[in-house]
């Protein structure tokens, strides 16, 4: 069959794509249960996936269950995101060897192989497309993160069930991607006609669905498949506003800094956990002789103190405006940075709390006018 | 871009160390010539980050003349531990060397206006190109003033410089210090004092100010100013955050919406003045 962008197929089961993917050279990430999460690592095989596993989210709260048996993708998102793959949370930036008279830099890039990321939700499309931005920001582009995106093929999974955390619909990055992916599957009918929808989303998308098993898609299929994202997204409570990041501005006194920061622990969960973040401190390590250098980019999160550190003392000291930056910047300053929200309503940062801090709701505090 | 090809904009270029300056107990000049390529051209207001092996890097302004670009001019205060590591630097040491990074003082915009350099303390270094810029077109401007305060006589960079500007150059150049000490027979007083002095007769509309000093400093020196009648959009401050980077990647230079590495580190008052006031921000 001749696949082509923009084209639908129907599959029977994701394992024969992903025997494609291994058998054309590609190395695959994809969802994993470990250690009573889901994780992203290499898959070998469909049989790696967490097949019949679900999902029970809340604020503060994380567990994976029994789910429908047959159902390949009834979890959503974890507490990792991909971007430890595409923006890893330790880099060796560079390393130098003491010469005679001064030293040499070594800058070789570390071996990155052409990768498939496998399942990828819609949110974190759009958690993608934002770190795309912020890494290549029209001055300056991180070669790094630029190589791996290059070498990076995106097989969505678009969302059939929301968590109680999700609030993607109010953001819209989700339930549903029209665009962004090469391949994307859609699960139909677990219980049933169990198939699944194939969207082909670029060039190399439908190369690799050519060798594969499919009928075509049918009024029915789509049908079965615009449900499914309609259910997805009528699951979802949890929302923010369109014009959130107007109303954040001009807050820095609202008295709901303070009492958020009673309840935070500053422990920066939420900032490792978020897909979007990308602050990162850099750190220098010597061998005993001091010969040879190394210098390491490594995550970081404006909840430490010493993130805003300068000669005299951090310019923010106090808790408060700690969690002020992280709300603000997310929800409000992100879009004179980059034109768009810095958050994409994965819900992480609300499950992965651990006193079940919900930034849906301390928006709506802060944007309420009794500032 | 071909990202396979392009430079990685976090690897630096190793310069060599061709002089150095004692200038203050804690505080040395070195003047810097680049070991891999040409020398790269900057504008004054901008900094570099400089890396001391095995140590790390820190962003310092680049205090030289942007007229010769061949010498690389940098002033840094032992204050930690790169700062400490660059000031031991001698002459022929290598360090490395990223940059020119940030917005730069808008010198040219200013001719035909009284140009206004208020410094405070080490402010002086990331203002010094810029005030060699205008005196080098003094008479395209009404007047060329410097008004420089440090905390003792002792904290006096660039003394005799200062000294040349105000003598040899045409420059107007008043000098205050907050606490005085035997022997100094100048001003004693913060900067905000001498304001209405040093704008003398000028037409407070036809005056552009650049402001460099701790944050207090300019945030009080900008407020008296627009009070006295200067025009906020003519008014420039020179910001100072953590940074890692340098490119927009690391986060830590965030000021509100802006990075101060990239949109900075020179600002328009008019744009951040209210922004000055909020505490942590
Ligand atoms: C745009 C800009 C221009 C600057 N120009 C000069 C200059 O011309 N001369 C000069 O002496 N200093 C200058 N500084 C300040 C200089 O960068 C810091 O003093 C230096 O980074 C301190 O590092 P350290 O390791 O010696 O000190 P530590 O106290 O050990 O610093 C720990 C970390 O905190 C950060 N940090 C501490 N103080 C500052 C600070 N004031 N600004 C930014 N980050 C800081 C650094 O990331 C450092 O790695 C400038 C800073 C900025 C942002
Ligand atoms: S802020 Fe929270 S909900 Fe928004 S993208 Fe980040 S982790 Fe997800
Ligand atoms: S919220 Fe904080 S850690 Fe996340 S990107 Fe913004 S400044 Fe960085
Ligand atoms: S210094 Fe890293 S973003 Fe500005």
């Amino acid at each position: 069959m001749q696949a082509a962008p923009g084209d639908s197929f129907v599959i029977s089961s994701p394992a024969p794509l992903i025997g494609a993917l291994v058998g054309a050279g590609w190395r695959v990430i994809g969802p994993q249960e470990v250690d009573g999460t889901i994780a992203y690592e290499e898959l070998r095989t469909a049989d790696d996936l967490p097949r019949g596993r679900t999902d029970d989210q809340e604020a503060g709260h994380y567990r994976l269950t029994e789910g429908r048996p047959e159902a390949w993708f009834d979890y959503v998102v974890g507490p990792q995101s991909w971007k430890k793959w595409l923006y890893p949370s330790r880099r060796k930036l560079w390393s130098a060897t003491k010469t005679a008279d001064g030293f040499e830099i070594d800058d070789r890039a570390e071996d990155y192989p052409k990768t498939a990321f496998f399942g990828v939700r819609p949110c974190e499309i759009a958690a993608i497309e934002r770190q795309d931005a912020v890494f290549d920001n029209g001055s300056f582009t991180d070669t790094d993160y630029a190589r791996r995106r290059a070498a990076t093929l995106i097989v969505a999974v678009q969302c059939a069930r929301s968590a109680a955390t999700c609030f993607c619909a109010s953001m819209n990055t989700g339930p549903h991607a029209e665009e962004g992916f090469d391949l994307a599957l859609t699960e139909l009918d677990p219980d049933g006609d169990h198939r699944f929808l194939l969207q082909i989303g670029s060039a190399q998308g439908a190369a690799l669905a050519d060798g594969l098993p499919l009928r075509d898609a049918t009024g029915d299929d789509h049908a079965t498949a615009r449900l499914a994202a309609a259910h997805a997204a009528a699951q979802q409570t949890r929302r923010l506003p369109a014009d959130i990041a107007p109303r954040l501005k001009g807050k820095e006194d609202h008295p709901g800094w303070q009492a958020v920061a009673e309840k935070c622990l500053h422990c920066a969960n939420c900032t490792l956990a978020c897909p979007t973040c990308f602050c990162s401190d850099v750190e220098d390590t010597n061998d005993l002789t001091g010969d040879h250098t190394e210098r390491w980019r490594v995550w970081d999160s404006c909840f430490s103190l010493d993130f805003s550190y300068i000669h005299g003392g951090a310019v923010r000291q106090d808790p408060a405006a700690r969690y002020r930056q992280w709300l603000t910047h997310k929800l409000s300053s992100w879009h004179d940075q980059f034109g768009s929200s810095g958050c994409v309503g994965c819900g992480r940062c609300i499950a992965w709390c651990p006193v079940g801090i919900d930034i849906t709701e301390e928006a709506a505090v802060i944007a309420r006018d009794d500032g | 871009m071909d990202a396979a090809n392009a430079q990685d904009p976090m690897v630096p270029h190793r310069y060599r160390v061709a002089e150095v300056w004692e200038e203050l107990d804690d505080v040395t000049t070195m003047s810097l010539l680049p070991v891999d390529g040409p020398p790269r051209p900057f504008k004054a207001g901008q900094f570099n980050m400089l890396y001391a092996y095995g140590v790390g890097e820190a962003a310092i302004s680049i205090s030289g003349d942007p007229a010769v670009p061949e010498r690389l001019i940098h002033t840094t205060r032992n204050v930690g531990r790169v700062s400490a590591a660059l000031t031991r630097l001698r002459a022929g040491d290598m360090l490395g060397v990223r940059g020119p990074f940030g917005s730069d003082w808008p010198v040219e915009d200013q001719k035909g206006r009284h140009m206004l350099f208020v410094a405070g303390g080490l402010g002086l270094a990331p203002l010094r190109g810029a005030v060699c810029q205008a005196l080098a077109n003094r008479l395209e401007y009404e007047e060329v003033s410097l008004l420089f305060g440090a905390r003792s006589p002792d904290d006096l960079l660039y003394r005799s410089q200062v000294a040349e500007w105000g003598a040899f150059s045409g420059a107007n150049v008043e000098v205050t210090v907050d606490m005085a000490a035997r022997g100094w027979t100048g001003h004693v007083g913060v900067v905000t004092t001498r304001l209405e002095r040093i704008l003398g007769t000028s037409d407070p509309a036809n005056v552009s100010v650049f402001i460099c000093g701790p944050e207090i400093m300019m945030r009080f020196t900008a407020q008296d100013l627009t009070e006295l009648g200067v025009p906020a959009s003519r008014i420039w401050v020179s910001m100072e955050r953590n940074m890692k980077c340098a490119l927009g990647f690391c986060g830590h230079c965030q000021w509100g919406p802006d990075f101060v590495c990239k949109d900075g580190p020179v600002f328009r008052y008019d744009q951040i003045g209210k922004r000055l006031a909020i505490r942590e921000i």
